[in-house]
């Protein structure tokens, strides 16, 4: 099955045109000794033949509509509305290319502009960018952001031991070819206030996550003027779904907000794709990389919207670009803009409300049980750890029996956080599934 | 085109013009034409530095691309053109005048040898097409 | 023809999706850590819908018409593929669940992996990356893992052609390496002498688009590899142009060690208005211990009983994370449904085709634009948009007035070694009509530039807009909008 329309008759005609015999003649340039391989490939089979493989393989998984998910630790199983889906479904957006000409990609061109202005607004900052590839790039593009700012005269990069293991180790393959140290998350013992201890004046950017990896919510603002002191810049890695809440970095005197997109919207299909979000303050626009929309008027006189400051891109300014990123995540754009502008503000708010309170109602259920301890002190937004009578992985196995997903093991992670649990509630957690949540862990905790 | 017989150039299309000790620098008639429709300009020096000849000194920016642009010699820099920020297109009217980038005080003037008169560089722009 | 913005929509009070309210107790919100506004659009549902159906429609797709981007491979996006991506198990599953509870995604992305590195003629993939520039950049990455693992300090250096995409400088500086550029000769091919000079014990590597941006086979490829590989280099393939050699010629057996496929540009998964994409990576034997952390490998080999037991396995020299988890997921499915429905035979026929489209169109127009290397191409090719006798229609005004014929514009002003480029890529999903309309729109603006140049000049008319003042946008930098109202709480 392909989707070639030619008849046997038009290539004929068209190799005739062309003034050649056969297809072979096309291909006079590759080496005879390694033209037309025989590719070891499966058979291929009908639109028919492949759904009944597909199915096996997608029944081949549990899945997080069959099982109670509390699984987040990066990745969220919210609800999505309707409408989302059938937006993306309409081909006009998804077979459309790149807004290289924006005569005829109004339709994409304003979807973005309409995206960098609700990053705006739940970040706090100035600008927006129209996506990276997910959080944890974008947060290695935030520090490239930092090194240029400073031409590349400082060269510490300090980074808080509670932004998510990923994000951390992607900006550390980023900066493999550059001469910088990376420090500050070597223990979790780091508070924030340590942290600020740790910034000096080679600091180039500090960086820390709200709400952090272990689901802890706190005030920046001491970081944020320490980092002010010192000429460094300063990163929040927020979710942006938490922000429909929680006051927005900004306020912390924040200078980038970078963040994971995914729970706007975007199911956790295994992982990708997803959302990087990348915002900052006016003065530092044209060091940001990705493309950018902005408002201009055409011919006619209506009001339009073009890619911007191109320049600063890989197309023109090649190696000394910014970044080299040239495909972003763009149907993923349209899908949070759909999801934020189905669920509005007081949606957003009444979902991001309805987690916080699910999320404590169980860690407060759970920390009643016998073996079990909420190890969080402070504020937490919709995800905290708990300590368990025995090892996750265990915990875990038992669990699928209750058609459950349990938490992250942070044993992998964090050498002191052994036997200890991250759980994530969302406000597709109804009450009973929380319950049932909590007398799994009862019996399969003794 | 306009070449100033009392400038120097560089290959980069960056003018100088000497008085005494004290050099002013900008780009080009041709570089600006180039460019296209000028909508930025950042000067990334400032007054009392020191720089040498080939440093980056300032990025000039249309829609369609972005010029980095060089000390043609070196020097101290005494003054930097802030009106630049706000009207850029200055550049594209009046290069060799109002759009002048930056002044410096020469730190070897024997630099200023290397660089292409008004005629060579003429003759330069006209095999580059 | 303009849509307003989702804000002009607004009103204050009006909701759209509603949620249940709380079952359980509230907990008190933290002090001082609350937002007291939070400025969104208040809209209905059948605002948002009538909205963002609008939108769409002043939009150009494939699903509309054709797009002969050069370089794109604007191809038909199948719909079994966008059915497939949505099928529960794949679209509801977490990336961090139990990798035995996930045996079904893991099992395609195995069989992904090892077909991407079939038909590129390499041992092994990575699926990671997130689009073609960072695939490159983990390519270069290897590359560079791989010679300080050699203990060789002294490879600073990456060699690129002046035909390259822009992103090829791009991802070398990204991760430290200096570009030396080198030029094309007089038949659109590498250098050689230029090339040979280049390569000494500095270099790290090569990096070579084959076909390259002119759409032309290099005819010296096997000599460039082994001239690089002679100097201790590797040569880092960008297969942005795969389209084109799917069964004909794998670049492995040409010599090339590590290469980046864009599923969503070959493997029919959709552009998306800009993305996602998805950047694979293949490489040789030596560099497998290279690649990102982590790959999808067999623990358990299958018994009569039971299948292979599937996980996730850290390369033993990793060069690291490049993202978050594992990969686009989503677009892996796309791409495995269009591999496992093509089979073999069916890639070797998409490249037929493709190649075939591109030199049918090709010979149609080489008497009407000038076309600098004008030879057997491969799925695509570069003509001149500028004329001697009309030195002031530019490929720009010839783009503007295809979209009146309803075309979207070849790929503009790319690759930098062509004068006024107009970079023409059909691919083998468009038919013999499709292209003689193409053709016939093609020579009628020929016609146009000469007796009516205003034309053109003031294309295009017929489309929702008009051309856009790129100068004013980028001088007045209005990025975002925040109408006043939203500062009441």
């Amino acid at each position: 099955m392909n989707y070639i329309p030619h008849t046997d008759r038009e290539r004929q005609e068209m190799l005739a045109a062309i003034g050649l015999a056969g297809i072979e003649d096309l291909y006079t340039a590759i080496p005879e000794e390694v033209r037309f391989p025989e590719l070891d490939l499966p058979e291929p089979l009908t639109e028919m033949e492949v759904l009944d493989e597909l199915q096996a393989l997608s029944e081949a998984n549990l899945d997080t509509r069959h099982f109670s998910c509390f699984l987040g630790a990066g990745a969220y199983n919210h609800f999505i509305p309707a409408v989302v889906d059938h937006i993306l479904r309409r081909s006009e957006f998804y077979t459309a290319y790149t807004p290289y000409q924006p005569e005829v990609s109004q339709g994409t061109l304003q979807t973005i502009f309409e995206f960098q202005s609700m990053m705006c607004q739940l970040t706090g900052m100035d600008v927006s960018n129209a996506s990276h590839y997910d959080g944890a790039t974008a947060l290695a593009e935030a520090v490239i952001l930092a090194l240029n700012h400073h031409r590349r005269k400082r060269s510490k990069v300090l980074l808080s031991p509670a932004i998510h293991p990923h994000f951390r180790e992607v900006v550390r393959t980023y900066m493999q070819g550059m001469d910088l140290t990376i420090h500050g998350d070597e223990s979790l013992k780091t508070s924030v206030k340590d942290l600020i201890e740790k910034i000096d004046e080679d600091t180039t950017l500090v960086a820390v996550q709200y709400p952090d990896f272990l689901g802890r919510i706190e005030d920046l603002t001491a970081l944020g003027q320490a980092a002010q002191d010192a000429g460094a810049l300063f990163c929040v890695v927020a979710n942006p779904f938490a922000l429909g809440m929680l006051k927005p970095p900004a306020e912390f005197g924040a200078d980038i907000v970078v963040g994971e997109g995914q729970p706007l919207g975007i199911p956790t299909s295994f992982g990708g794709p997803y959302l990087g979000v990348f915002t900052t303050r006016q003065k530092y626009v044209r060091k940001m990389a990705g493309r950018l929309v902005g408002e201009t008027t055409d011919t006619r006189g209506q009001t339009g919207y073009v890619l911007t400051l191109t320049p600063r891109e890989q197309h023109i300014r090649r190696e000394k670009a910014s970044s080299n990123i040239c495909t972003n995540q763009g149907l993923m754009v349209l899908a949070s803009t759909v999801y934020l502008a189905a669920m509005g503000k007081s949606g957003l708010r009444k979902a991001a409300e309805l987690s916080y309170h699910k999320a404590h109602y169980a860690a407060q259920q759970i920390n009643a049980l016998d073996g079990y301890e909420l190890w969080n002190k402070g504020p937490f937004f919709h995800e905290f750890v708990v300590r368990c009578p025995r090892p996750v992985e265990e915990i875990n196995e038992l669990l699928l029996d209750f058609a459950i997903i349990g938490g992250y093991d942070l044993g992998q992670d964090y050498e002191d956080l052994q036997d200890h649990m991250l759980l994530a509630v969302t406000e597709l957690m109804a009450k009973e599934n929380i319950d049932h949540l909590v007398e799994a862990l009862r019996e399969v905790g003794s | 085109m306009e070449f100033p017989q009392d400038l120097k150039y560089t290959e980069n299309d960056e003018w100088v013009r000497v008085e005494g000790n004290a050099g002013t620098i900008g780009i080009t008639e041709y570089a600006q034409e180039q460019l296209s429709d000028i909508v930025f300009v950042e000067i990334t020096a400032s007054t009392g530095d020191e720089l040498s000849k080939g440093d980056s000194f300032a990025s000039v920016e249309s829609v369609k691309a972005a010029s980095d642009v060089y000390m043609p010699v070196g020097g101290k820099v005494t003054a930097t053109n802030d009106d630049l920020a706000d009207e850029p297109e200055k550049v594209n009217s009046s290069p060799y005048g109002e759009a002048w980038l930056m002044k410096i005080e020469l730190s070897d003037a024997s630099e200023l040898d290397a660089l292409m008169d008004a005629a060579a560089y003429e003759t330069f722009c006209a095999e580059r097409g | 023809m303009t849509e307003v913005l989702i804000y002009d929509l607004s009103a204050p009070g009006r909701e759209g999706v509603k949620l249940p309210n709380t079952d359980v107790p509230e907990a008190p919100l933290p002090e001082g850590l609350v937002r007291t506004m939070l400025p969104l659009p208040e809209v209905s549902e059948i605002d948002v819908v009538r909205h963002f159906v609008r939108l769409s429609q002043l939009n150009y797709g494939i699903d509309i018409g054709f797009y002969p981007l050069g370089s794109c491979t604007m191809k038909y996006n199948p719909k079994i593929n966008e059915d497939a991506a949505r099928m529960t198990g794949f679209a509801f599953t977490h990336p961090l669940q139990d990798p035995e509870a996930a045996q079904g995604n893991l099992a395609m992305m195995y069989a992904l992996q090892e077909w991407l590195a079939e038909i590129g003629g390499f041992a092994g993939a990575s699926l990671q990356p997130a689009a073609g520039a960072h695939g490159e950049m983990t390519g270069i990455l290897i590359i560079r893992a791989y010679h300080a693992d050699r203990g060789d300090k002294k490879r600073t250096k990456i060699l690129i052609p002046d035909s390259a995409h822009g992103t090829n400088p791009a991802s070398t500086a990204m991760s430290g390496f200096d570009v030396v550029e080198i030029s094309s000769d007089e038949r659109g091919n590498v250098n050689m002498d230029e090339l040979k000079a280049a390569c000494d014990d500095t270099v790290a590597g090569l990096m070579l688009t084959n076909p390259n941006t002119l759409g032309l086979f290099d005819e010296h490829v096997r000599e460039i590899c082994e001239v690089v590989h002679a100097c201790g280099g590797l040569v880092y393939g960008d297969g942005a142009n795969m389209n084109a050699l799917l069964g004909v010629v794998r670049p492995g057996d040409l010599g090339i060690d590590v290469l980046h496929y864009n599923l969503h540009k070959t493997f029919s998964t959709p552009h998306g208005g800009g993305g996602p994409g998805s950047g694979p990576v293949g490489v040789v034997e030596k560099l497998l211990p290279f690649l990102p952390d982590p790959v999808v490998g067999i623990l358990e080999e299958a018994t009569p009983e039971l299948p292979p037991l599937y996980g996730f396995i850290k390369p033993e020299k990793s060069i690291g994370r490049v993202k978050s988890f594992f990969g686009h997921f989503g677009v892996i499915v796309r791409a495995y449904t269009y591999i496992r429905m093509l089979g073999a035979a069916g890639l070797r026929a998409a490249a037929d085709h493709a190649v075939l489209n591109a030199n049918y169109i090709r010979v149609n127009l080489e008497k009407l634009y000038p076309i600098p290397f004008n030879r057997i191409c491969m799925h695509e090719f570069v003509a001149e948009g500028h004329w001697d006798d009309v030195p002031e229609i530019h490929a720009l005004d010839i783009a503007k007035r295809l979209m009146d014929y309803g075309f979207h514009p070849p790929t503009n002003y790319f690759p930098l070694i062509v004068h006024e480029a107009l970079m023409i890529e059909p691919t083998e999903t468009e038919s013999k009509q499709s292209l003689d309309a193409f053709i016939d729109a093609m020579q009628k603006i020929a016609g146009e530039a000469r007796e009516e140049p205003q034309l053109l000049k003031t294309a295009p008319h017929k489309t929702p807009f008009g051309r856009l003042d790129e100068v004013q946008a980028a001088k007045q930098l209005i990025l975002c909008c925040r109408p006043e109202w939203m500062d009441q709480p």
